[in-house]
C-alpha cells in the first residue's frame, strides 16, 4: 500500500557509534516516516474540526522520533502495544493510512470496521496489538505479548509503550516484577512528554522514571526522544539485550507533545514559550532534516518530493475516510463473541 | 485553488462557538501549525492552527462574532501564486455528512430486545450427549484438574497461571500434579499481583496462547476486573473481529465458610452482565469437567465460577475420554410438573434436597441446573415454566440486580401469559456476609426457604 512506511522493521545491526548509526538513505526514510505521522495527525485534527471524527482524539505530533527510532530496530516477528495516543504507532508498524483514518471517522473501511475508533485499532498482521484506553494497561498486556514470544520461542520481543502519567499505575510495577522474574523479552517504552493530561511530571511523579526498574534488576536509560538517531541507537542496544534473553529493559524517552492532550484541551497548564521553544529548537523532523543535509547526499529537492508524496498519501486517506460508508447496522451485533 | 478555512469543532460536544480573536490578518503568510485565531468553545478558549501553508486571503467572519456554527467558512487561504481575485473559485468546503442515525426513528429496536428481537438469535447449542456407558466417581476438585490436564495434553498452547498453582499444588489443591506432568513452563506460580498477571495472561491470549488463569478466589479478581472486562471481553468487538482473547479465568466463587464479608460473595451477576464474556457456574463433577474443557477450547474469554464447598464432593461422571458439555445449555436435574426451580453452583444441590422434601408433601418440583449464566439457556427455562406455570430462582448472592432479577425479567418478557404466580427469588441476604456463625446462617438461603417459596407459589401453604 502506498502509505506504508518502508523503513518499518529492519535487520538488527550492531551499534558502532551514533555517527554511523544510519545511512543517509535510512535517515531520509526516517524523515519520510516521521513526516507521514506529522501530516496524518494534522489532517486528523482538521477532520476532527469538521466534525468527521468524534470523541477523543489524541495526536502524536512532536513525539514522532520515538516510534520511528524504536521501529527501526525491530524485526518482523516483534510486537507493539500502546495506549490511546496511537496513530503514529500504527503508521510506523506499516498499517495503512487509509485504514487508520477511516477508523477515525468510524467507517466500514477502518481497521476495526468503525467499531474501535481513535483509541482502539489492531493489526495482527503488522504485529500491532492496540490501541488501549486504560492508562497503565499496556504494561502487563505488553509483558503478556512478551510472555507469548518466549513461550513460543519465536525470538520475538515486545515493545510496550506508555506515558509518564501511566508510569505511576501500580500494575506497571506488577508487570516489572514478573517480566524480570521470568526474563520476558519486553522493552518498556516510557514516552515522557512531561505531562499526564494537565498535570506536569514534577507534580505527578516522585523520583526518576527510568530508575524505577532498579529494584527489579531491570536496566533503564533516559534518552533524547526528539532525535530519531539517538532513539535508534538506544533502541538497538535495548533490543540486543532483550532479544539476548536477559529480560526486560526500560527506555524513558524525553519527548514533547505539541498539541493538547486531546482535541479539547486548551493547554493552560504550560506556557506558550515552552511549546514554542520545543518546536523551534528540538523538532524531530527539523533535526533529521539538518542531519540529512549535513551528509550532503540529499538536497531540498529531495525533501520537496517527499513532502509531495506524503501529502498525497494523507489526502487520499482523508478522501477514503469520508467516502467509506458507515458500518452496516447489523455490525452492532457482530464480533461480540467468536462463533463456534 | 484557494482553500476555505472552516469553523472547527474543538470538543466532542461543540456545535458553535465565538470567534474571539484573529491572530493573523489578511495578507499574512501562515504555515501549518501557526495559530491563526482564538475560539471560545463550550468548554474553554482554544487556539486554531493552520493546517496548510499559504496567505490569509480574506477573513469572512469578524472577530468578536458569537454563535458561529461549526463548519462555517471563516477565512480563505491562498496558495502560492494565487490572488484575492481567485477567491470566488474557492470550493464549498466539505462538511460532515449527516450520520444515518440522525434520521432514524426514535424507537431503537436494538434496545428493545423483548419487543423486537433485533439481536440475532444465537444458534441453540447442541444437546448434551446421552451417556449409557460406564461411569467413575470423582470429586469436583479432581474433575477440574483432569479437565485442565487433558486439555494441556491436547494443546500445547494451554497453560495454567496463578498464585500457588504450581509448587504448592493449588491453594485448594485444584492444580494438583500439573506441575509434575507439564513442568514450570506451563504451570506458573505468580506473585500476588492479580491486576498484573491477569493483564499478562490477556496479552498472551491476544498473541494466541490459551491461558487458564486461576484466581485464588474470585474476591481477589476485583483487583483484575479491569483486564477481564476492558481488555479481555471488549477487544474482539473493538478490533472488528480481528483479535480475540481465548482465555479462562477460574477459581472459587461465592460463600465459603466463616470467612467474613471480603471473602464470601457471589460474582455471578457481575460478570453475567457483560457482553463479550461467557460465564459458567458448574455444580457437579460432570459439570466441572465437561464445562471446563469446553471453556478452555472456547475462543472467547470465559469466567468460570467454582465453589470451594463443592470441591470435595463426589459425583459419577462418564468414563469417556471425549466427555465434554456444551456451553449455554442448562440441565434438568429433576423433572417435575408443579413448579420450576432454577439454581446454579452449590444451590443446585440445595434445590434438589428441597425438591425431595416437596415430593413428600405432594408438590412436584422441576429443578434446572443453569450451568451457564451467559449465554443463559432461556429456552429450557421457558419450556419448563410453560408446563409448571411457576418459577423460583435460587442463588447465594445478593438479590439487587442479581441473577434472579434477570430470571424475573425473562419470565415477564417470554412467559407472562403462562405464569400462575409471581416469580419468587430465593437469595442471600442483602448484607455484607457476617462472620458470626448464627448470622452467617441467617444470611444464606436454605432448603426450607425454597420449600416455603414453592408452597407459596403453588398456594399450598
Ligand atoms: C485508568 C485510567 N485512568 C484515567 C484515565 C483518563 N486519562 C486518559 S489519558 C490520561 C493521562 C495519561 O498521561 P500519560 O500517561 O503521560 O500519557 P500521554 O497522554 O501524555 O501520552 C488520563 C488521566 C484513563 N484513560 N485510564
Ligand atoms: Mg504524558
Amino acid at each position: 500500500m502506498a502509505s506504508t512506511p518502508t523503513s518499518g522493521k529492519a535487520k538488527l545491526e550492531t551499534v558502532t557509534s551514533p555517527s554511523n548509526i544510519a545511512s543517509p538513505e535510512q535517515m531520509l526514510q526516517y524523515f519520510k516516516d516521521m513526516l507521514l505521522i506529522r501530516r496524518f495527525e494534522e489532517k486528523a485534527g482538521q477532520l476532527y474540526g469538521m466534525g468527521l471524527i468524534g470523541g477523543f482524539c489524541h495526536l502524536y505530533i512532536g513525539q514522532e522520533a520515538v516510534v520511528i527510532g524504536m521501529q527501526s530496530a525491530l524485526l518482523v516477528q516483534d510486537t507493539v502495544i500502546t495506549a490511546y495516543r496511537d496513530h503514529g504507532h500504527m503508521l510506523a508498524c506499516g498499517m495503512s493510512a487509509n485504514g487508520v483514518m477511516a477508523e477515525l471517522t468510524g467507517r466500514k473501511g477502518g481497521y476495526s470496521r468503525g467499531k474501535g475508533g481513535s483509541m482502539h485499532m489492531f493489526s495482527r498482521e503488522k504485529g500491532f496489538y492496540g490501541g488501549h484506553g486504560i492508562v497503565g494497561a499496556t504494561g502487563p498486556l505488553g509483558a503478556g505479548l512478551a510472555f507469548a514470544h518466549k513461550y513460543k520461542g519465536d525470538n520475538g520481543i515486545c515493545t510496550a509503550y506508555y506515558g509518564d502519567g501511566a508510569a505511576n499505575q501500580g500494575q506497571i510495577y506488577e508487570a516489572y516484577n514478573m517480566a524480570s522474574l521470568w526474563k520476558l523479552p519486553v522493552i518498556f517504552v516510557i514516552e515522557n512528554n512531561k505531562y499526564g493530561m494537565g498535570t506536569s511530571q514534577t507534580r505527578h511523579a516522585a523520583g526518576v522514571l527510568y530508575k524505577r526498574g532498579e529494584g527489579y534488576d531491570i536496566p533503564g536509560e533516559k534518552v533524547d526522544g526528539m532525535d530519531v538517531l539517538t532513539v535508534r541507537a538506544a533502541a538497538l542496544k535495548a533490543v540486543e539485550y532483550v532479544r539476548g534473553g536477559n529480560g526486560p529493559y526500560i527506555l524513558e524517552f524525553d519527548t514533547y507533545r505539541y498539541r493538547g492532550h486531546s482535541m479539547s484541551d486548551p493547554g493552560k497548564y504550560r506556557s506558550k514559550e515552552e511549546v514554542e521553544h520545543m518546536k523551534e529548537n528540538r523538532d524531530p523532523i527539523d533535526l533529521i532534516r539538518k542531519a540529512i543535509l549535513d551528509t550532503e547526499k540529499f538536497s531540498e529537492d529531495d525533501f520537496k518530493k517527499i513532502e509531495k508524496d506524503v501529502k498525497a498519501v494523507v489526502n487520499e486517506s482523508a478522501e477514503f475516510a469520508q467516502q467509506s460508508p458507515e458500518p452496516d447496522p447489523s455490525e452492532l451485533w457482530t464480533d461480540i463473541l467468536v462463533e463456534g | 485553488m484557494p482553500v476555505q478555512i472552516l469553523m472547527p469543532a474543538l470538543s466532542p460536544t461543540m456545535t458553535e462557538g465565538k470567534l474571539a480573536k484573529w491572530v493573523k490578518k489578511e495578507g499574512d503568510k501562515v504555515k501549518a501549525g501557526d495559530v491563526i485565531a482564538e475560539i471560545e468553545t463550550d468548554k474553554a478558549t482554544m487556539e486554531v492552527e493552520a493546517v496548510d501553508e499559504g496567505v490569509i486571503g480574506k477573513i469572512l467572519v469578524a472577530e468578536g462574532t458569537d454563535n458561529v456554527a461549526v463548519n462555517t467558512p471563516i477565512a480563505v487561504l491562498l496558495e502560492d501564486g494565487e490572488s484575492v481575485g481567485d477567491i470566488a473559485a474557492a470550493p464549498a468546503a466539505a462538511s460532515a455528512p449527516k450520520a444515518a442515525h440522525e434520521d432514524a426513528p426514535f424507537v431503537n429496536p436494538s434496545c428493545l430486545p423483548s419487543a423486537t428481537p433485533a439481536q440475532p438469535a444465537a444458534a441453540a447449542p447442541a444437546a448434551e450427549k446421552e451417556w449409557t456407558g460406564p461411569t467413575v466417581t470423582v470429586t469436583v476438585r479432581e474433575a477440574l484438574r483432569d479437565a485442565m490436564a487433558e486439555e494441556m495434553r491436547a494443546d500445547e498452547n494451554v497453560f495454567v497461571m496463578g498464585e500457588e498453582v504450581a509448587e504448592y499444588q493449588g491453594a485448594y489443591k485444584v492444580t494438583q500434579g500439573l506441575l509434575q506432568e507439564f513442568g514450570d513452563k506451563r504451570v506458573i506460580d505468580t506473585p500476588i499481583t492479580e491486576y498484573g498477571f491477569a493483564g499478562i495472561a490477556v496479552g498472551a491470549a491476544f498473541a494466541g496462547l490459551r491461558p487458564v488463569t486461576e484466581f485464588m478466589t474470585w474476591n481477589f479478581a476485583m483487583q483484575a476486573i479491569d483486564h477481564i472486562i476492558n481488555s479481555a471481553a471488549k477487544t474482539l468487538y473493538m478490533a472488528g473481529g480481528q483479535l480475540g482473547c481465548p482465555i479462562v479465568f477460574r477459581g472459587p466463587n461465592g460463600v465459603a465458610s466463616r470467612v467474613g464479608a471480603q471473602h464470601s460473595q457471589c460474582f455471578a451477576s457481575w460478570y453475567a452482565h457483560c457482553p463479550g464474556l461467557k460465564v459458567i457456574a458448574p455444580w457437579s463433577a460432570a459439570d466441572a469437567k465437561g464445562l471446563l474443557k469446553a471453556a478452555i477450547r472456547d475462543p472467547n474469554p470465559v469466567v468460570f465460577l467454582e465453589n470451594e464447598l463443592m470441591y470435595g464432593q463426589s459425583f459419577d461422571i462418564p468414563a469417556d475420554p471425549d466427555f465434554i458439555l456444551p456451553i449455554g445449555k442448562a440441565k434438568i436435574e429433576r423433572a417435575g410438573t408443579d413448579v420450576t426451580i432454577t439454581a446454579f453452583s452449590r444451590m443446585v444441590g440445595v434445590a434438589l434436597q428441597a425438591a425431595d422434601k416437596l415430593a413428600e408433601q405432594g408438590i412436584s418440583a422441576e429443578v434446572i441446573n443453569l450451568r451457564t449464566l451467559r449465554p443463559l439457556d432461556t429456552a429450557t427455562i421457558v419450556e419448563s415454566v410453560k408446563k409448571t406455570n411457576r418459577l423460583i430462582s435460587v442463588e447465594e448472592g445478593w438479590p439487587y440486580a442479581g441473577m434472579g432479577s434477570e430470571m424475573a425479567a425473562v419470565m415477564m418478557e417470554q412467559c407472562f401469559d403462562h405464569l400462575d404466580a409471581p416469580v419468587v427469588r430465593v437469595h442471600g441476604a442483602d448484607v455484607p456476609m457476617p462472620y458470626a456463625a448464627n448470622l452467617e446462617k441467617l444470611a444464606l438461603p436454605w432448603e426450607q426457604d425454597i420449600i416455603a417459596a414453592a408452597k407459596k407459589v403453588t398456594y399450598a401453604a
